[in-house]
């Protein structure tokens, strides 16, 4: 198709550009965080020892520390925040899921004129800023808040309830930021389902509750397990939402990673934190590629 | 299917969209709050609009914010529509898989630890070779066209999978030059795509407040860091203005984009 030599330097130039950018800004800061995570700590700018001592000649001298990495594993601050982490981020997901399911259902099941728009309706927020929507919920949840304030109108209670600065309010702000995430592959995996096998189910003498828990449920799994990824990798490194949301003791490994960085200038500690928040993630990360090699092949298949 | 009345599945929709946007509704509507407590309304007022128009903190965040937006976002279009060529027209070439995870993976990365890495990397380069000089438009722009580049391969990457290239054969067999044949038929047919890539780049930009925490200097105060600070305070009426301009600008542009794509079609 294309002349040989023709633009065969100008697609090497062409890759070489958006490929060297990823490099120097993607690939070589993230084995930097790896090598500063083994650095160990001191007082000046920058806040952390060379790795390697070139000053004894010769072959230079490792200089690095496992000690960072063991005071993660010694400091139940650290503990804490990687369990709280985990758990917060599992426990939203599964509220997303809840949340989500449903609404993807009732989408992909709706007159196909109007699942355009109702998709758009959950897209919607997307485009507005997320601070300012995690924001909308400090007036809403606050002791003196919307919420306490309808409450007491109502008569329902007499004392405001606290919601704000509390894990609570966390899962909210994580499920209402994330939502869409979760509903978007859900909608996609329900949208592309054969309804004949919902028909054979209902003919074969199956309740709707059963047909959708031996048919609709299992073949949606894909969409599951990739929305359950795309909210839980987020999550567990929030720290935006813990922060304006959170109390004292909401303790996750984003804001721990940011208080360590600035507040303490413990650069090393913050760079060991960064990896062992990337450990956490590698199970969910490989989940959705082999999920999505799975989906690529049966795609390919049909 | 058969429908009657509401069905659960109408009844779970509408109380999510009630649950997406009550929030929104309600800050755009306290914005109008003449009082400055949440629990008192205290009658209809634009006084808090006001207020913002003449506060300088906010109005010099928001013109390095647009300013950031706007270069990152074009830097990011370029990179990105490079790397979907790339990967949706040049089959196997040397470095792909690196390169197909490369342009991936900060889709999925924690923004703290590309905040950390990207600020450790800015750290190290000024100690070696003394550039960038400090922190602030500079590493803030970088940073973002580094993350934003992997949106925008995304969407153009989806576009240009459902080119028709005999288009671009044609015009091949007709002897135009490759690059000719990129700007005269290919990127006519990918521009909607283009469009949403840099709008949405822009967007990513002009919200982010953990990676650029971590790259921005003294000096250097984009909107959202400014409105994270004070908003860590407290709930202030202002920032409810500021987020109802926000809604607003948003739903005017969505809206706009949506009528121009139906014209085109």
């Amino acid at each position: 198709m294309r002349a040989p030599g023709d633009g065969s330097w100008g697609r090497r130039a062409l890759v070489a550009v958006p490929f060297a950018w990823l490099g120097v800004f993607f690939l070589v800061p993230f084995l930097i965080v790896a090598a500063i995570s083994f650095a160990q700590l001191r007082i000046g700018a920058p806040p952390y020892e060379p790795l390697l001592d070139w000053s004894t000649g010769g072959l230079p001298k490792f200089n690095g520390t496992f000690d960072n990495f063991a005071q993660l594993f010694q400091d139940d601050l650290y503990v804490g925040a990687y369990l709280q982490s985990l758990k917060i981020a599992g426990l939203s997901t599964l509220m997303c899921l809840l949340v989500g399911y449903p609404m993807a259902l009732a989408i992909a099941r709706a007159r196909p004129e109007r699942r355009g728009t109702m998709l758009m309706l959950v897209i919607l927020p997307f485009w507005t800023s997320f601070l300012i929507r995690v924001y909308a919920w400090m007036g809403i949840l606050a002791d003196q808040g919307l919420l306490n304030s309808f409450l007491r109108w109502l008569g329902v209670i007499d004392h405001p309830l606290v919601i704000l600065n509390t894990d609570i309010a966390v899962y909210i702000g994580i499920v209402y930021s994330y939502l869409p995430y979760m509903i978007l592959p859900l909608y996609a995996v329900l949208e592309r389902q054969d309804l004949s096998l919902l028909e054979a189910a209902a003919d074969l003498g199956a309740r709707p509750w059963r047909a959708f828990l031996s048919v609709t449920l299992p073949l949606s799994l894909p969409g599951v397990a990739a929305g359950s990824a795309l909210v839980f990798i987020p999550a567990v490194g929030e720290y935006v939402i813990p922060d304006l949301l959170g109390g004292g003791d909401t303790n996750m490994l984003g804001k721990a990673l940011w208080d360590v960085f600035a507040t303490s200038r413990d650069w090393p500690t913050a760079s060991a934190l960064a990896i062992a928040l990337l450990a956490a993630l590698v199970l969910p990360l490989a989940l959705i590629q082999k999920l999505q090699r799975r989906l690529e092949a049966a795609g390919e298949e049909s | 299917m058969t429908r009657r009345g509401l069905g659960p599945g109408a009844v779970a929709l509408l109380f999510g969209y009630l649950f997406l946007y009550l929030p929104i509704g309600l800050l755009v509507a306290w914005s109008f709050n003449q009082s400055r407590l949440v629990s008192v309304w205290g009658g209809f007022s634009t006084k808090w609009y006001g207020e913002l128009a003449h506060d300088a903190r906010f109005l010099d965040a928001a013109w390095l914010s647009l300013r950031v937006g706007v270069t990152s976002a074009s830097g990011a279009l370029v990179l990105g529509t490079l790397a979907a060529v790339a990967l949706v027209r040049f089959g196997r070439f040397r470095g792909r898989g690196l390169f197909g995870v490369l342009v991936t993976a900060p889709l999925v990365m924690p923004e703290v630890i590309m905040g950390l890495a990207l600020l450790l990397l800015f750290v190290a380069l000024e100690q070696t070779v003394g550039w960038p000089d400090g922190r602030g438009f500079t590493t803030i722009v970088l940073a973002h066209v580094t993350f934003a580049t992997s949106y925008v391969t995304v969407v153009v990457r989806a576009r240009l999978a459902q080119v028709d290239r005999s288009l671009e054969e044609a015009a091949l067999d007709l002897g135009a030059r490759p690059v000719t044949v990129f700007f005269a038929v290919t990127l006519p047919l990918i521009a909607p795509a283009l469009a949403a890539g840099w709008l949405l780049a822009f967007t990513l930009s002009l919200d982010d407040v953990v990676i650029t925490q971590f790259v921005s200097g003294p000096g250097a105060t984009t909107l959202p860091i400014e409105v994270f600070s004070s908003v860590r305070v407290g709930v202030s009426p202002e920032i409810n203005a500021l987020g109802t301009i926000i809604v607003a600008v948003v739903a005017v542009g969505i809206v706009s984009a949506g009528r121009l794509m139906r014209a085109r079609r």
